[in-house]
């Protein structure tokens, strides 16, 4: 295939993951959060903007479009401006590897890298440098503490969820996503792996700061952390860099653990998105369940408890992959 | 000129531009964060090399880890801005004479050495491949490695700990 061709695909790919994102996890998240955290709390939620209140996120990302651009006068002009690309970015590239569903043509995925569970930890690990970017460029001390909090919190959570990743990457002897889920053709990894299962979506959590670890962002002690200078249409992508996070790793979990598309008599497709969505519910749900962890908290969890056991649990999986499946 | 070619000549230009950001911006942050387009035009060339599993690597640990770690450490450090250090020196010319001098030497190198293709063909699953060949021909520079970091590892945390 010519090298031009390629690129448009490339380009065509990214128009394509950048809107699936903006409206299935961005807006449909938001307004989806605000419902849930409604029910919970035994609100109604937003309700008068279009039926049952559907549009109430257009309205929204319209009101936002129209705002001000605001740069406080001593940041870093360059840096305030570049973060904001960096987090929406990471969070758009994690979408390359993960296999929505499979056709008569083969799996409905943008590549099937070789590589793809180590693609996934790579990309969502720069979404540490926007954050950290964004909470330094602002020249304010809520944003960059927010911001070294982040980078604190997501570097320790990170190995907690590389070695769920390794375990399972293991267990299916490859790390390419598609592969990984022919491997669970059988029964799901979260059968035969609940430990990792529980690890992950722990860590998950944790990578896309939300409550109950959302220290990067506590409002009653930093504003809005790393983000809070930020204003219109720049605080929308790190919003939907947030949501687009959260939907990459809990398309990541439904990859690694609820077998991907595989369910029977509905087409993949729906039954991927079934699974997403109910693992974004338990997100939700998780929000606005917990309370907040104090730093030092938070950090003694991954360092103390999180890791050692994932460690743990990766040398027994070794040991009986090594004993049952040779 | 196909497009591999056109893509190498833009790694290098995002590699070199970066690198000069990094070594002459006044600006200690600044010279941290164009660390990241650099180590990412590195990870291209690796792309255009076929060594996927080191770009995947060289993302994970020096764009998404090393660099984090030191824009942490200046943040920590400097009173959170960093604008008090001082990024430049007298020794400017004789580091522009040394820099001549090491990129004569390296071209030299480069256009003497009779670069082979026949080195053997790449297998289809690299990260297997890697793998089998730390645990196997590469195991005491692996241990060797491991140990190196361990005893780092144990250094950090005495001189980090408070003597009680």
């Amino acid at each position: 295939m010519p090298w031009y061709v390629e690129l448009l695909r490339a380009i065509v790919g990214t128009i394509l993951i950048f809107s699936g994102v903006a409206i299935i996890a961005a807006m449909f998240g938001v307004l989806l959060e605000r419902k849930i955290s409604g029910w919970i709390q035994s609100r109604l939620g937003p309700k008068h903007v279009g039926p049952q209140g559907l549009l109430q996120t257009i309205a929204d990302t319209i009101k936002l479009l129209q705002k001000e651009h605001i740069v406080p006068r001593h940041a870093d002009a360059m840096i305030f401006a570049t973060a904001v690309l960096v987090v929406p970015l990471a969070a758009l590239l994690d979408y390359v590897v993960i296999p929505f569903g499979v056709t008569r043509w083969g799996p409905l995925i943008f590549r099937d890298l070789n590589i793809g569970v180590l693609y996934f930890a790579a990309t969502s690990s720069l979404v540490v440098v926007g954050i950290l970017m964004a909470g330094w460029g602002s020249n304010n001390k809520y944003a960059l503490l927010g911001g070294l909090r982040s980078a604190s919190q997501m570097v320790s959570y990170e190995i907690p969820m590389g070695l769920a990743l390794i375990t399972i990457a293991m267990l299916a002897g490859s790390l390419s996503t598609v592969k990984i889920v022919d491997a669970q053709a059988h029964w799901w990894y979260v059968v035969e792996q609940p430990v990792t299962f529980l690890i992950f979506i722990i860590a998950a959590t944790a990578e896309v700061n939300r409550v109950p670890f959302d220290l990067v962002e506590a409002e009653s002690e930093l504003v809005a952390g790393y983000f809070s200078e930020y204003t219109g249409m720049r605080f929308a992508l790190f919003q939907l860099g947030e949501y687009g996070e959260m939907f990459a790793m809990a398309a990541m979990a439904v990859t690694l653990f609820l077998g991907g598309w595989r369910g029977p008599v509905l087409p993949p497709v729906l039954w991927f998105i079934i699974k997403l969505y109910a693992l974004i519910f338990v997100f939700m749900w998780v929000r606005w369940t917990y309370p907040r962890f104090r730093i030092d908290q938070l950090l003694n969890f991954s360092w103390k408890i999180l890791i050692p056991v994932a460690l743990l649990n990766l040398v027994v999986t070794a040991f009986f992959v090594m004993v049952v499946h040779r | 000129m196909t497009g591999e070619v056109i893509a190498f000549y833009a790694l290098a230009a995002v590699l070199l531009l970066s690198g000069v950001v990094v070594v002459a911006s006044p600006n200690i942050v600044h010279s941290a964060v164009a660390l990241i387009p650099a180590f990412l035009g590195v990870t291209g060339i690796y792309i255009l090399l076929n060594a996927e599993f080191l770009a995947g690597v060289q993302v994970l640990i020096y764009a998404g880890a090393i660099t984090v770690l030191i824009l942490f450490v200046i943040m920590l450090t400097e009173g959170g801005t960093g604008l008090r250090l001082r990024q430049r020196n007298e020794q400017g010319p004789i580091g522009v004479v040394v820099a001549v001098l090491m990129a004569a030497l390296l071209i030299t190198g480069v256009m003497h050495t009779a670069w082979s293709r026949a080195a053997g063909a790449l297998p289809a699953y690299t990260p297997g491949a890697i793998g089998q060949s730390f645990l196997g021909p590469n195991l005491l520079v692996f241990e060797g490695t491991s140990i190196v970091l361990l005893v780092s590892l144990v250094g950090a945390i005495i001189i980090a700990r408070k003597e009680e």
